[in-house]
């Protein structure tokens, strides 16, 4: 059995979590190889082959010529699996080497189970368990289902080129709007979710931050609304923070949010919805209304 | 101008889930269905770019699954749609995102749209698959997850939303495919007028044995509730006691209330 592991770089480095591609291979036990569009300074310490196209020649995001890419490292390994991880990357360019090599994909695997693949579904509330029919199977795995392992060694590079070029132009990347408090460096904070209802509500949470000393946070859907800023999101496409105690209010735990958070040293969440997937990650879950229960927490603790 | 806008009708999320029958998917009873979050983005985009041309391109909605999605085309035509495609199949939730993405695909094939929005993913299956998979099946560029839109004389510029709050921009040409995120605009609420006309515009009804020709390349095994990690506690009941149950907590097991 055989994976190839596609990588992902970004301004020229190797992203971090193209190590628990590894760890998924070896839970598979298969055999790897790797497909990287980046530079030699980017190359893993994996003493595997690495086919290797150049991203100044390729560009970092150009899905029509990585999607070839992908498919030349195919054609030369002929993997059984094509294992990208699930961001921003993987999501746009697995679906494209999938519909290319006319093969089945599961998207976002957290696990291998039952001989197929455990994948959530219904905003991560539930799991579900997809087996696939033909081969290669397209997957891509769900950022920290899988533990990250630096093989070592040195790669065998295989240089990797295609002809032509893409359809879609990339302009360049637009920097991380950060307005605002460094939530990073928070001890303690509080965020408000769509639970909080509306945004007359927010003064409630910033209440219950005061008094404790911490700043506020949000959920995406709260910064979407318009109630927060964009600075103060936190999660995989905002800010990615520890502080010592975290409180989430109304936040049902999508896995971006919960990306961003659950290394916080204790967490607390409140929320109406028992079965709220930020359950898995709370240290205390307190099922109740957040516009109930976050005033009446306020004033015990300003006595 | 064509616009084509791909809509799915899941469960509200706050539901508590059941399998069905064949413990492979969620059974229907006691569920609230709703326009998919992300779908509804693309519904406004596409209005607000027909707002934008002067009122000049035609927006077709469609919908694949069984006869209740019937309520999420009446949204979207009521958000100001002007007409819809039911694609009926009361096993949608069976077909794999490959499988409805070729439906969809041998619908559009003919109609020769400009421009396609479908929302990233769907709220229940997740896949974030059947709009690049339509994209790549009908030949257009495509963007995904897209928090920015701009169109002018064929050119499309959008926005990705990428990790850690980069965004990245890209330009593609029309004929072009973009799903959309969260984010990207603030779906507007039907006004009673717009839910009246809604009434009044064509909804187009095919089976879907018309459009589908492929098998499936994913088969579903199991749906359950995740493993509980366990180690949480969970307070119910009354407020006031779970404030002090909270507080002793808080003081036993952290040193922020010391």
């Amino acid at each position: 059995m055989k994976a190839l592991l596609v990588g992902e770089c970004r301004d020229g480095k190797l992203l971090e979590h193209s190590h628990e591609l590894f760890g998924f291979a070896s839970q598979l036990g298969a055999e790897t190889a790797m497909v990287l569009i980046g530079s030699e300074g980017a190359l893993p310490s994996y003493g595997g082959t690495v086919y290797l196209a150049d991203a100044s020649k390729y560009g970092e995001y150009n899905p029509d010529l990585h999607k070839r890419l992908v498919q030349a490292a195919v054609e030369r390994e002929k993997p059984d699996y094509v294992v990208f991880m699930h961001t921003s990357y993987g999501w746009d360019l697995a679906p494209r080497v999938a519909a290319l090599l006319q093969a089945p994909q599961v998207s976002e695997v957290v696990a291998l189970a039952e001989g197929g693949f455990e994948r959530p579904c219904c905003s991560q509330k539930m799991r579900q368990v997809v087996q696939a029919v033909g081969s290669p199977v397209v997957l891509t795995l769900q950022g920290g289902a899988f533990p990250a392992v630096v093989p070592g060694g040195t790669p065998q590079q295989q240089p990797l080129d295609v002809d032509g070029k893409g359809r879609g132009e990339f302009l360049g990347y637009e920097a991380a709007a950060r307005k605002g408090v460094d939530l990073s460096r928070a001890e303690i904070i509080v965020s408000a979710g769509r639970g909080v209802g509306k945004k007359e509500n927010l003064p409630v949470i910033a209440e219950l931050a005061k008094v404790l000393g911490g700043e506020v946070g949000a959920s995406r859907p709260v910064v979407d609304s318009g109630w927060m800023e964009a600075g103060a999101q936190v999660g995989v496409t905002g800010q990615t923070v520890s502080p010592k105690l975290y409180i989430a209010c109304g936040i049902s735990g999508a896995i971006q949010h919960l990306a961003g958070m659950k290394k916080s040293g204790f967490i607390v969440a409140i929320n109406k919805d028992r079965d709220a997937p930020i359950g898995e990650v709370a240290d205390v879950l307190v099922v109740a209304d957040v516009m109930q229960f976050v005033p009446a927490l306020t004033a015990k603790l300003a006595k | 101008m064509k616009i084509l806008v791909c809509v799915k009708q899941v469960p509200d999320m706050e539901s508590r889930f059941r399998p069905d029958a064949a413990g492979v998917w969620y059974a229907e009873t006691d569920l609230a269905f709703r326009v998919n979050e992300y779908d509804e983005y693309a519904i406004e985009q596409a209005v607000l770019l027909k707002e934008q041309l002067g009122g000049e391109p035609e927006i077709t909605l469609l919908s694949v699954g069984p006869d209740r999605v019937v309520e999420a085309i009446k949204k979207g035509l009521a958000m100001g749609a002007d007409r819809a495609v039911h694609v009926q199949d009361p096993a949608s939730h069976l077909k794999d995102p490959f499988q409805i993405a070729s439906i969809i695909a041998a619908y559009a094939r003919g109609e020769g749209f400009d421009l396609i929005f479908t929302g990233m993913q769907s709220l229940d299956r997740g896949s974030s698959q059947v709009g690049v998979a339509l994209a790549e099946m009908l030949g257009y560029p495509c963007a995904t997850t897209v928090v920015g839109f701009e169109y002018a004389d064929g050119t499309v510029t959008v926005k990705r939303e990428l990790e850690g709050g980069v965004k990245g921009m890209v330009r593609l040409t029309a004929p072009a495919l973009v799903t959309c995120q969260l984010g990207l605009n603030q779906p507007r609420y039907p006004t009673l007028p717009n839910i009246m006309k809604a009434k009044k515009k064509e909804v187009n009804v095919i089976p879907v044995e018309q459009l589908l020709k492929q098998e499936a390349r994913l088969v579903l095994t199991r749906f359950r509730a995740p493993a509980k990690k366990g180690g949480g506690v969970v307070l119910e009941g009354d407020v006031a006691d779970q404030v002090d149950r909270l507080i002793g907590i808080l003081k036993d097991k952290t040193a922020v209330l010391r």
